[in-house]
């Protein structure tokens, strides 16, 4: 009998540390990466910031122009103007957002939490949703309604998040009035001023058009692993056993594809702060995804920078979850201790 | 042998076949068995030997009810006397008839080997004969706690034959329970199913290890072209060719290592292959015209069956 000791403490929390080291300097890769490439492609813009930044305001002499261009720094060289920022950004510094004229850092708080709503009320429910219609399917794969609902799926997945908002917006707000046009308050409300239920009721819109257009992705993956399980020799022996359909999909289906899913769930992070882009541009919902809209139309690089990088750990952060998940939860890989 | 058993499997003229069924496309239909009849009686054990990749799988699919989705079937099958309807094999499955599994892959990857032996049963009575099912097959009792990925080979096998052994199950389907074994593993794990039908169960073992076959079990069924050719006494095969019945048979038996590994010219028909007369023709030494007339029916001889015009 061939069974794996239990890895020793010392060695454990080597391993942990290793790992640990690993994934930082990744993060930290993958955030330099980033950045610089927004950067450069924010640099190849031909937008001027200035002719931006002063476009409200009348008469402003060549002069006043040439001293908010050195005070930005517009003049030094681009790999100049990166370390600059990146420098900063050591210091804790993510500088100032020509557009919205206030800290970055500031900028991005604020929408973040509205991001963060609206991404996560779409994620658990296009999350529930897709999982169980995924498995409903699955578990009739073949029948008439799994063809019909698959096949609505795929034509679902293929819409634009930014088509299908306009369809809502369309129908739910301008036609029937059930929801705001846009925004997350009544405009012209202070914001201290917003209710809970005016929040979820703006919310409730762009949150609908992103879980729309992510559960039917996520039926069709569940529906494909449940599938995949139907079909391996252990359930066709839990049914030689005397298995029935719902007493197979508990004990051997939810356990198979759930890993999977979650794991995939989480990865979706990326996925779904595209869309929510999409979706908070059509919305005005004030979200990082239509300031990062604003922040590039108007070459507004350091809000641009400052959310890439937070958009970048944060799509980090969801994969990094989903790879923990798969070590810790699956036995092959626990119990291993690989 | 106990002879007079009442059986508890009977199969009569089963056929497979693979297509369509219903529209225009009938003949595109594949014929994987046909005419297939066996009996098998409590307490012993009855081989089906043939090539492998003659469609001998589907046999034990469709005793069980679990043949795969645009296969059908026909012909009678009965358990224990009474007709085998695809609601009462939804019944018996598990209960009365099992299939004894043949790899580690038949067994869920995430779950915990005991709870998977005790099947959907949580009762502590389960736990308990589980427990003594491992100690009978020489399991250490940890074992229940280990995930399949984790056992040995050896384990494993005896953990795949404890399903089999702990459920009320009469009847046990073993298709090709011996895969990839070396041969003292293989007369192992046999050797558990002969104590099994000792124990009053019916065994069929569907393989295509004549060797083993006649080493464990009462009688063997050849199986060639989707059909069976001959019903023999485990005995007759021991005794050599003159003791058997049929060309094919005798051709199995002297490819046999111990015999001379003579392989006969020629490879079976496709399953669904047109042939209108014998399936064995095209191989047979002793064709001749009136072979290729008819498929010849199957034949009692010299206390078996032969499905040959020319066998004496
Ligand atoms: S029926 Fe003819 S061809 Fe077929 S096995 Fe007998 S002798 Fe050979």
């Amino acid at each position: 009998m061939e069974l794996t000791g239990a890895p020793t403490k010392a060695g454990t929390a080597k391993r942990v540390a290793w790992a640990v080291a690993k994934t930082l300097l990744r993060a930290v890769s993958l955030v330099l990466a980033a950045t610089l490439v927004a950067f450069v492609l924010v640099s190849l813009s031909p937008v001027d910031p200035v002719q931006q930044y002063v476009l409200g305001a009348d008469a402003v002499s060549a002069e006043q122009r040439e001293a908010i261009a050195d005070y930005w720094g517009l003049d030094d060289p681009p790999v100049q103007r990166y370390l600059n920022w990146l420098g900063a950004l050591l210091r804790g510094d993510m500088g100032t957002s020509l557009l919205y004229r206030q800290p970055v850092a500031a900028v991005i708080a604020q929408r973040f939490m509205n991001t963060l709503a609206l991404m996560l009320t779409a994620w658990v429910f296009s999350g529930l949703i897709g999982f169980a219609l995924g498995c409903l399917m699955g578990m009739w794969q073949g029948s008439w309604a799994d063809g019909i609902l698959r096949r609505l799926c795929l034509a679902l997945s293929s819409v634009p998040t930014f088509w299908l908002g306009m369809v809502f917006l369309l129908v739910f707000a301008v036609g029937l009035g059930w929801f705001p046009v846009g925004f997350s308050g009544p405009i012209g409300m202070a914001d201290g001023d917003v209710t809970l239920w005016q929040r979820l009721h703006h919310l409730a819109l762009p949150a609908l058009t992103l879980c729309f257009v992510s559960f039917a992705g996520v039926a069709l993956h569940t529906r494909q692993k449940l599938v995949d399980v139907l079909q391996t020799d252990y359930v066709l022996f839990a049914r030689a056993r005397g298995a029935g359909r719902w007493h197979i999909l508990k004990r051997h289906g939810l356990r198979n594809i759930a890993l999977p899913a979650v794991t995939l769930q989480f990865a979706a992070f990326a996925e779904l702060f595209g869309g929510s882009i999409l979706a908070e541009n059509v919305f005005s919902y004030p979200g990082l995804g239509s300031a990062v809209a604003a922040a590039g139309l108007n070459s507004d690089v350091p809000l641009l920078l400052g959310i890439t990088l937070v958009s970048t750990l944060f799509v980090f952060t969801g994969n990094l979850v989903a790879n923990i998940l798969t070590r810790v939860v699956d036995p092959r890989t626990r119990v291993n201790g690989a | 042998m106990d002879i007079n058993a009442a059986p508890l499997l009977e199969v009569d003229g089963l056929w497979v076949r693979f297509g369509r069924t219903r529209g225009r496309f009938a003949q595109g239909q594949l014929e994987a068995i046909r005419d297939l009849s066996l009996t098998v009686r409590a307490g012993e054990i009855v081989a089906v030997v043939g090539a492998s990749g003659a469609g001998k799988s589907l046999l034990a699919q469709a005793v069980m009810g679990l043949l795969p989705t645009g296969a059908t079937m026909g012909g009678a099958l009965r358990y224990k006397g009474q007709p085998l309807t695809p609601k009462r094999q939804r019944q018996l499955r598990g209960r009365e008839m099992a299939l004894v599994p043949q790899a580690i892959t038949w067994l869920d990857p995430l779950m915990r080997v005991g709870p998977q032996v005790r099947g959907g049963d949580n009762r502590p009575q389960q736990a308990e004969r589980q427990r003594a099912v491992f100690a009978r097959l020489g399991l250490a009792p940890q074992t229940e706690r280990l995930y399949p990925f984790q056992l040995s080979g050896g384990m494993a096998r005896r953990v795949l034959l404890s399903t089999a052994v702990i459920g009320t199950a009469q009847l046990l389907i073993a298709d090709e329970p011996t895969p990839g074994m070396a041969p003292g593993q293989a007369a192992e794990a046999l050797g558990i199913l002969r104590q099994l039908a000792h124990d009053g169960r019916g065994v069929l073992l569907i393989t295509h290890d004549l060797e083993l076959a006649v080493r464990f079990a009462g009688s063997i069924v050849v199986f060639y072209a989707g059909t069976t050719v001959e019903e023999a006494l485990a005995a007759d095969f021991a005794a050599g060719p003159a003791a058997l019945r049929h060309p094919y048979s005798q051709a199995l038996w002297r490819a046999l290592p111990q015999n001379g590994f003579e392989a006969t010219a020629g490879s079976q028909p496709h399953a669904g292959t047109p042939l209108p007369g014998c399936l064995y023709a095209p191989r047979c030494p002793l064709m001749t015209a009136a072979c290729t007339q008819q498929n010849p029916p199957l034949r009692a001889l010299r206390g078996g069956m032969v499905r040959c015009i020319h066998a004496t």
